[in-house]
């Protein structure tokens, strides 16, 4: 695939990490772990998939590998050396770019080498070549404000390349594009790869975006997250260039479906901190009741009749894995719909949801709420026990954050009470960060 | 081919064009003034005496010139301390908490009392010349710039989006390089501000540390202030008028040759990406940007730089991980450092004041800061029922706003205390009762933040809002009460904020003042700490001064701080 390969490199591995954990320190003292014993190796002229939802560490793991982070545990060794900050020969492209507004594309892509202490005249023939490889002739002296997402991308891209970097990290680069312009890019990007005209060895993409990672990879690394760890590896045999339309794409993608909605415990490693439904001490996504409620009525309605497949779903309304899957879980952790095999099956009561008045609906997603989310049940009990019928969000803010980090008991609260309000089981005035049995005056 | 910023080098060779000639001008033009400015500070100080400073409006251009030059010196050391503090602040977190809040402290000490304090230290420095009495005023003109303009690299330097850092570090940039390439310019719009900010609130202090007294003798600087005082002591307000109208023509020159060219300069180090509203331009940017001269000795510049900077340069990429044990034991001798300095700071702070002082003076002090303190929330209410409406008003309308906010921001620059023999003459005529009369002095040069900052206020407030409240046909208290209040509250705050500091230190200045030999004086702790300087009394400047300060830094953080936070998270439209 790429022919400048030296024979010796091609049987060693360019990067290899063993047993990399990473921990964050907490609130109270103690440790968070959000990466959890992740190894991983990278052959030259591989491309190697990181695949997971926000928060399963992957980004960490990325962080780890270009030097800017140091792990825990384990170590991370590139050529055989252990990284111990930025090393040269990692080169990385982020999510939002990460140009430097005030430097023209020519000067954005010249810094590295200016970094590196490259004669003068050499940095201006690089340069030029990498700009002129990557489609940016012409925009030279132009300023990243002055261009569209595509194209400053593209500047990201030829940053990164200019200094013949054995190793190409991709942080989700096309993620923050509009659905064509990424799709052109990667196309290009891929082009330039089967050819071996980049002065790369091997690539590393996070995305959480599943077909790409089956467009781009010879290899997905599937995570999970709380904590963050890999739960399989895929092989992409499939031929290049790959067609999403042929049967073979198709079926690996919802092959990667079922593996991310895969129950924890069947196959999967034993969670060890927060499982789903056993205390308070789950974090809780984000997600609005509208929502959820547009996903149950148009699973419910055809042509899905109450199963849907996942990959389809998620075509059909557009939505990303990081959109879909919270709405999924959320639906079955109030019990309205089971997830499973890549599917989203409605439950019974998730079919009399669907076919209920607004009234109806609040009735039965308080109930549902108070009876299977732990912490609505909680904050309920506290409200009923007190003979203020109030409590300020501190007092549980305080209890999430033995079990999380702040942003996360932050995030949990934040959902919750956008629930209770829904349902109208508990009242929050934000103003006084007051829990209360009352209703609004 | 690739280019360097805009039109440095469009033109890069012929004929010298008509900007080389414009640009050539205001570079003598800047040297002449530079050399005349700074003729006489090696003179011994005796010289001042014999060449005292005249009320004959024909050498105030020359007055002027040096109290400039004065500000400029300030300026630099600002600078200076900027990038050396508020670095070290921002990049270790551990001298950052015990930096911030040094700096937190340094911003409510009355600025006047520095002069105080410092004046023996300074002329020691010099002994015998003119360039002991020019640190002072230099000095006294620091303080009063430094501060807010550290305080905002320091949050700039904190904020700087991490994926731009970390795309810095993978591309192994050294921390030098990483530092001009990336945090300063980050920093610059907001720097800039900020400068403009010290420079206009400055001008208060240049007047006030001009002319000082320091035991038996007194120091008149040739310059406006002493210009001013001179006047004051000769009952001629004729002078007084001579001297406001050249502050009015160097304020104007200096907005049109130093910051708009810079304003214009900064704005390609905006952060966000989105092309905004109109940039701001400058005609001496342009002429500058357009000449061949300047883009030949910028272009040497340059390469001096980056020589320069090579030499200094670390190792690409030499930040290691530091590990966790040391960082433990460094935190651990850090505390213990700072603990014994507070320790011996406090008990010679005692053993200072403790001898002379009672506990009567305490509460003293403490009483007549509360009059202050009413006296300066009257005033903030005061102002704030004038401007907050007319604020609005203009705020609402873009064509009177583009005429008044220029106007606003130039009355905040003016020295208000040019305009103190005025009033006073008038109590002084009139025979008005001082605890009252005397009050306005303090807001004269301040309120002018609430009235900017409130039309900034209003004209953010989106069309689409405004429409809605015509379509509901809210209108009246109404409508005040629910669109234009809300809607201008986070920036009434922080013009608020800015107007209640600057009067406080005001105060010293403004309640006491005199008229030739009449003395006109309102009870109140800045009146206390001006008899006290005059009187030389340290013991009382002191004591003054840690009571101002401990009221400005309370008053900050119970009421200012909250209302701020408050605002941000209920009234921020965004």
């Amino acid at each position: 695939m790429n022919a400048n390969l030296k024979p010796s490199v091609d049987t060693a591995p360019l990067l290899a990490v063993e047993h990399a954990r990473k921990t964050f320190p907490r609130g109270d003292g103690g440790e968070l772990l959000v990466l959890d014993d992740v190894s991983l190796t990278l052959k030259p002229g591989e491309v190697v998939g990181l695949l997971g939802r926000s928060g399963s560490g992957k980004s960490t793991l990325l962080r780890l590998i270009a030097g800017l982070a140091q792990p825990t545990g384990g170590d991370v060794r590139y050529l055989g050396q252990p990284v111990d900050g930025p090393a040269e020969g990692i080169a990385m492209v982020f999510q939002s770019f990460a140009l430097f507004p005030w430097l023209t594309v020519y000067e954005n892509v010249a810094l590295g080498l200016e970094a590196l202490k490259v004669p003068r005249d050499e940095i201006r023939r690089r340069s030029l070549a990498a700009i002129d490889l990557i489609g940016l002739d012409g925009f030279e002296s132009a300023y990243p404000r002055e261009l569209s997402g595509g194209m400053r991308q593209r500047v990201g891209f030829a940053r990164a390349i200019v200094v013949h970097p054995n190793i190409l990290l991709m942080d989700e680069p096309f993620s923050a594009l509009d659905v064509l312009t990424a799709e052109t890019l990667r196309t290009d990007f891929l082009d330039l790869w089967a050819d071996g005209r980049m002065p790369i060895k091997g690539v590393i993409l996070v995305t959480h975006n599943i077909e790409e990672a089956v467009q781009m990879c010879d290899r997905i690394l599937v995570f999970a997250t709380n904590p963050g760890r890999i739960v399989s590896t895929i092989e992409v045999t499939i031929p290049r260039p790959r067609d999403r339309l042929a049967p073979a794409f198709a079926a690996l993608v919802e092959r990667i479906y079922v593996e991310m909605t895969a129950k924890p415990g069947r196959g999967a490693p034993v969670r060890v901190e927060r499982a789903p439904g056993t205390g308070i001490d789950q974090v809780l996504p984000r997600v609005s009741s509208n929502l959820l409620s547009g996903l149950v009525e148009t699973v419910a309605a055809a042509p899905f009749s109450g199963k849907a497949d996942l990959p389809e779903i998620a075509s059909e309304l557009q939505l990303e894995i990081d959109d879909l899957f919270p709405v999924a879980e959320t639906l079955q952790m109030l019990r309205f719909a089971d997830v499973e095999g890549g599917d989203l099956r409605l439950t019974a009561d998730g079919i009399a949801f669907a076919d209920a008045a607004l009234d109806e609906r609040k009735r039965t997603f308080a109930r549902h709420l108070l009876a299977h989310v732990p912490l609505a049940a909680h904050i309920r009990r506290v409200l009923d026990e007190r003979t203020s019928h109030a409590a300020p969000k501190s007092r549980f803010l305080d209890e999430l954050e033995d079990h999380m980090s702040p942003e996360s008991a932050e995030q949990s609260l934040r959902a919750i009470v956008s629930w209770a309000r829904y349902a109208e089981v508990f009242a929050y005035d934000d103003e006084t960060g007051m829990f209360s049995l009352e209703n609004p005056t | 081919m690739p280019q360097s910023p805009t039109a440095w080098n469009a033109a890069s060779r012929g004929a010298p064009s008509r900007f080389d000639l414009i640009a050539l001008s205001l570079v003598i033009g800047l040297l002449a003034f530079l050399a005349a400015g700074s003729r006489g500070v090696l003179a011994p100080l005796t010289t001042l005496d014999v060449s005292p400073v005249t009320l004959d409006p024909s050498m105030l251009p020359k007055y002027v010139a040096r109290s400039t030059l004065r500000m400029f010196a300030a300026l630099v050391l600002s600078l200076l301390f900027t990038f050396t503090y508020a670095t070290w602040a921002a990049k270790s977190p551990r001298a950052g908490r015990v930096l911030v809040p040094v700096l937190d402290v340094l911003q409510s000490v009355p600025i006047l009392v520095f002069i105080s304090v410092t004046t023996v230290f300074f002329l020691s420095l010099a002994p015998g010349k003119v360039l002991g009495a020019e640190f002072v005023a230099i000095f006294a003109i620091f303080t009063s710039q430094a501060w807010n303009m550290a305080f905002s690299f320091y949050q700039s330097l904190r904020t700087v989006p991490n994926e731009l850092t970390e795309a810095a570090r993978s591309f192994r940039l050294s921390p030098w390089a990483r530092f001009w390439r990336l945090e300063v310019p980050f920093a610059m719009p907001p720097l800039i501000w900020n400068m403009m900010m010290s420079m206009s609130g400055s001008w208060f202090f240049v007047v006030a540390s001009e002319a000082f007294t320091v035991g038996s003798t007194t120091v008149t600087l040739p310059g406006v202030g002493s210009y001013i005082a001179v006047a004051i002591e000769q009952k001629n307000l004729a002078a007084v008028g001579w001297a406001i109208a050249a502050m009015l023509a160097v304020i104007l020159i200096y907005d049109q040759l130093l910051f708009r060219p810079l304003v214009a300069w900064a704005d390609r180090f905006r952060f966000e990406q989105e092309p905004g509203a109109l940039p701001p331009h400058s005609w001496v940017l342009d002429a500058l940007g357009r000449s061949t001269w300047v883009a030949r000795s910028l272009r040497a510049l340059r390469r001096f730089a980056r020589s320069a900077g090579a030499a200094i340069r670390t190792a690409p990429g030499a930040i290691r991980f530091e590990s966790r044990e040391h960082a433990r034991r460094l935190d651990l001798a850090g505390t213990l450092v700072v603990g014994a300095l507070l320790l011996l700071a406090g008990w010679r702070a005692l053993s200072f004041l403790m001898p002379e002082l009672g506990w009567h003076d305490v509460v003293t002090t403490v009483g007549l800061g509360a009059i202050t303190m009413l006296r300066v929330f009257l005033l903030i209410a005061l102002a704030s029922v004038v401007w907050v409406p007319v604020g609005v008003y203009v705020g609402l309308r873009p064509k009177l706003a583009r005429i008044v906010q220029p106007i606003a921001q130039f009355m905040a620059a003016f020295p208000a205390n040019l305009l103190f023999p005025v009033v006073v003459f008038c109590i002084v005529t009139l025979k008005l009762n001082t605890d009252v009369w005397l009050s306005p002095l303090m807001i004269l040069g301040t309120q002018w933040y609430i009235l900017f900052n409130v039309i900034a206020g209003a004209a953010s407030i989106p069309g689409e809002m405004r429409h809605v409240a015509t379509n509901l046909g809210v209108r009246g208290w109404l409508w005040w009460r629910r669109v234009a209040l809300p809607g201008v509250f986070p920036y009434f705050v922080t013009g608020a904020l800015t107007a209640s500091g600057g009067s406080w230190n005001a105060s010293i200045v403004a309640e006491v003042a005199s008229w030739g030999d009449e003395k006109v004086e309102a009870a109140g702790l800045g009146a206390y700490i001006a008899n006290a300087t005059t009187a030389g009394d340290f013991h009382r400047i002191v004591l003054g001064a840690v009571t101002m300060c401990i009221y400005v830094l309370l008053i900050n953080r119970l009421l200012w701080r909250p209302l701020y936070y408050y605002a941000e998270r209920k009234y921020r439209l965004s």
